[in-house]
């Protein structure tokens, strides 16, 4: 038995009396959790509800309810101002899908502020998740000859044509396969949405994107209040936090509620098009119907849900 | 002896030392609080502090983690050659190798926390309190090889140490067939990693059916280039019977490793140079530069030469045996190999992105800050693992023993 232990308190040695098999260990573990708990009890009531969040996809639609309140709260208290949130989740029969004329696009990237506007994205880091490509007409579309950076007085150039770039939604994405934790995932209707609350941040999503889709928070990200849309989804555009990816949802706060994304209202060419696949009115069926489309990157068999075309 | 006399036996034993063991321990720890501090501003900032962004979304950190997956995988593989060549101290080697592979593993899960954009939710890949995406998520997997080779190996120091301590004799049982298996875990740890990278169609410079044969390859230098350099350290300063025969001819099994990584680095470049296919333009980032971007190219070259230097020094056996090339030839075999996992395999596997974009990374003195700070404390675990490993090994610690227990 050991006792000489000078330095040590009374009571220490008190327990090194029946320390012989595995007691050290079993207060180890205790004061651990007692410690983890500890913290818990010293955050804010806000930074606790945050920390316990489960997963999106696990919740009741008790829970979701309640998600959504918490939601609310959160943007309340970020930016003073009441929001509409929802969570509607996949209307039945719709599988949508995009369309983009490449024949009328001018790169005049009304579009990439629209949805800025829109989605609530961070303006300082600025944050986009349309990207208008500038590509010379003469080498068509390569992507090691693009140009996102084009600065022109007028557009569109002559010499250039213009490929535009968000999140493909694809029907078998590499995003959601290599996420560790399950963080984001293929909705019924098609959509790829990503739950903000789960996620931790290790990019695996944006090192498996072929078209550079997704976007970190890697600061805080800054929204003035004035500027927020109030009109929510939770897995949508809802003010995100910092340390998370971020991509197109085409505006699943919107098309849910049966309209159109944001940057498909502003384009004013009409370049781009969105429907629903399964309605066979819809104008992204007739344009599968009579026009001929392409993905990007079709050698990665990653089956797009956005579709370019030449319209004329 | 319960485990609060064994941690506190064993925490006199590190209170004693010389004054150049004193000047380490204040180095490393100096270095972990300057890291430390670099850390606090990323956990209060976010990873803006880091150069990191949507281009290179990876970079610094994770380049240092699959480096460091290599030295874990390489240090328990050593003990194949000690045990084909009836090596006499098979029992010091394999324990050492644990003893490295535990700091490298340390530094490893470091090194994803501090890339981590919540560290905070970290538990969320804990099978059962959180959500694990199994079997698709190769990330996924590294973590649970990586905790299971961690465990497997903290089971066998703890144990031997915790034996030694006492002065018993280990569970010969119980050891043996864990260091059996730490051997296929270790390529098990390097192959999950490779696969993270070749399992990304998107990034086809990683999309490569021999990156993981490649990790192998260069894992094999790398870990026994610092464990050659320890033995001689080792054979010095302690009684611990290590023969100069041996050394050399881990440096002749090293110089064939070395072949092999650059043989199969010379494969991957004839296919993208011969084929030359729009992938070759991340090879060319990287050995030549883009339209004036050229921020790898000098690590490009000095990973290249280094590699090809260590490997004529191990290859004629008058280099490999004098003690001076000898060590010169474990410093370049480091290096190339620290180059071109750390710089060379992750960025350019970024650059330019997916859209053609060229973002020229470089790290920040934050992410090297946090790389050293997590340096130091991989080399103190390992510091204050063998502090008192050696003396039981040598059958020093049963005399040295700071305070005798009375019964």
């Amino acid at each position: 038995m050991p006792v000489e232990r000078s330095e040590a308190p009374a009571c220490a040695a008190d327990r090194c009396d029946d320390a012989a098999d595995g007691v050290g260990r079993r207060e180890f573990l205790t004061a651990l959790g007692l410690g983890v708990a500890a913290i818990l009890a010293g955050c804010t009531p806000e930074a606790r509800e945050e920390f316990l969040r489960r997963r999106f996809r696990e919740l009741t639609p008790a829970e979701v309810d309640e998600r959504i309140a918490e939601v609310k709260r959160e943007v309340a208290r970020r930016f003073g101002r009441e929001a509409t949130v929802g969570a509607a989740p996949a209307l039945a029969d719709t599988s949508f899908a995009y369309g983009l004329d490449l024949s009328r696009c001018i790169g005049c990237r009304r579009c990439v502020y629209a949805c800025v506007q829109e989605n609530n994205q961070s303006r300082d880091p600025q944050i986009q998740w349309i990207r208008v490509l500038e590509m010379d007409k003469d080498r068509g579309i390569d992507f090691e000859a693009a140009n996102a950076y084009y600065d022109h007085a007028e557009v569109p150039d002559p010499d250039h044509f213009y490929v535009p770039v968000a999140c493909q939604q694809c029907r078998k994405p590499p995003c959601t396969r290599v996420c560790p934790v399950g963080a984001t995932w293929q909705e019924p209707d098609g959509i790829v949405v990503i739950d903000y609350d789960w996620c931790i941040g290790c990019r695996c999503c944006m090192s498996a994107c072929p078209y550079g889709a997704r976007h970190f928070n890697w600061g805080e990200p800054k929204l003035p209040a004035d500027e927020l849309n109030p009109d929510i989804h939770v897995l949508g555009n809802r003010p995100r936090p910092r340390g998370v990816p971020e991509k197109c949802t085409f505006c699943i706060q919107r098309a849910r509620a049966g309209r159109y994304p944001a940057c498909v209202e502003i384009c004013p060419v009409g370049a781009r098009k969105f429907g629903n696949l399964l309605d066979p009115e819809s104008e992204i069926s007739r344009i599968l119907r009579e026009k001929r489309v392409f993905v990007l990157k079709a050698e990665l068999e990653t089956e797009p849900r956005f579709y370019y075309f030449y319209g004329v | 002896m319960g485990i609060v006399e064994f941690v506190s036996t064993v925490a006199r034993f590190w209170l004693r030392g010389n004054w150049a063991y004193w000047i380490w321990i204040v180095v490393l720890v100096a270095l972990i609080g300057w890291g430390g501090l670099a850390y606090v501003d990323q956990f209060r900032d976010g990873l803006i502090v880091t150069n990191m962004r949507d281009q290179v979304s990876w970079a610094f950190y994770i380049g240092n983690f699959t480096f460091l997956v290599g030295v874990a995988a390489a240090a328990v593989v050593l003990v194949i050659p000690a045990y084909v060549y009836a090596w006499k101290p098979i029992k010091e080697v394999a324990i050492l190798g644990e003893i490295l592979a535990i700091s490298a593993i340390v530094m490893c899960l470091l090194f994803i926390a501090v890339d981590m954009g919540r560290p905070d939710r970290f538990w969320h890949i804990i099978p059962g309190i959180g959500h694990l995406n199994f079997p698709s998520s190769i990330l996924g997997w590294d973590m649970l090889v990586l905790n299971l080779y961690l465990l497997l190996n903290v089971t066998i120091v703890g144990h031997l140490l915790y034996c030694g301590v006492q002065g018993r004799h280990y569970n010969q049982r119980l050891v043996v067939p864990l260091v059996l298996f730490s051997i296929p875990a270790a390529v098990g740890i390097h192959t999950v990693t490779a696969f993270i990278y070749a399992g990304v169609p998107a990034r086809p410079f990683w999309n490569s059916a021999i990156l993981a044969p490649r990790f192998l390859c260069s894992a094999f230098c790398s870990g026994p280039a610092i464990m050659l350099i320890l033995f001689q350290i080792l054979q010095r300063t302690t009684k611990i019977a290590i023969r100069d025969a041996a050394i050399w001819k881990i440096a002749e099994l090293m110089a064939y490793a070395m072949f092999l990584n650059l043989f199969l680095l010379g494969a991957e470049l004839f296919k993208e140079y011969y084929s030359a296919t729009e992938h070759l333009v991340h090879m060319q980032y990287l050995f030549s530069g883009i339209d004036g971007h050229r921020a790898l190219v000098p690590y490009a070259w000095a990973f290249v030469l280094c590699g090809m230097g260590a490997f004529l020094l191990f290859l004629f056996p008058a280099t490999r045996k004098n003690v001076v090339t000898l060590n010169l030839g474990c410093l370049m075999v480091y290096s190339s190999v620290y180059l071109e996992k750390g710089m060379g395999l992750v960025i350019p596997g970024f650059t330019p992105d997916t859209l053609g974009e060229i973002y020229e990374y470089t790290p920040t003195i934050h992410e090297l800050r946090i790389g050293a700070g997590i340096f130091a404390i991989g080399f103190l675990v390992f510091t204050l693992l063998c502090k008192v490993a050696i003396p039981i090994m040598t059958g020093e610690f049963a005399a040295a023993r700071p305070a005798p227990v009375r019964t």
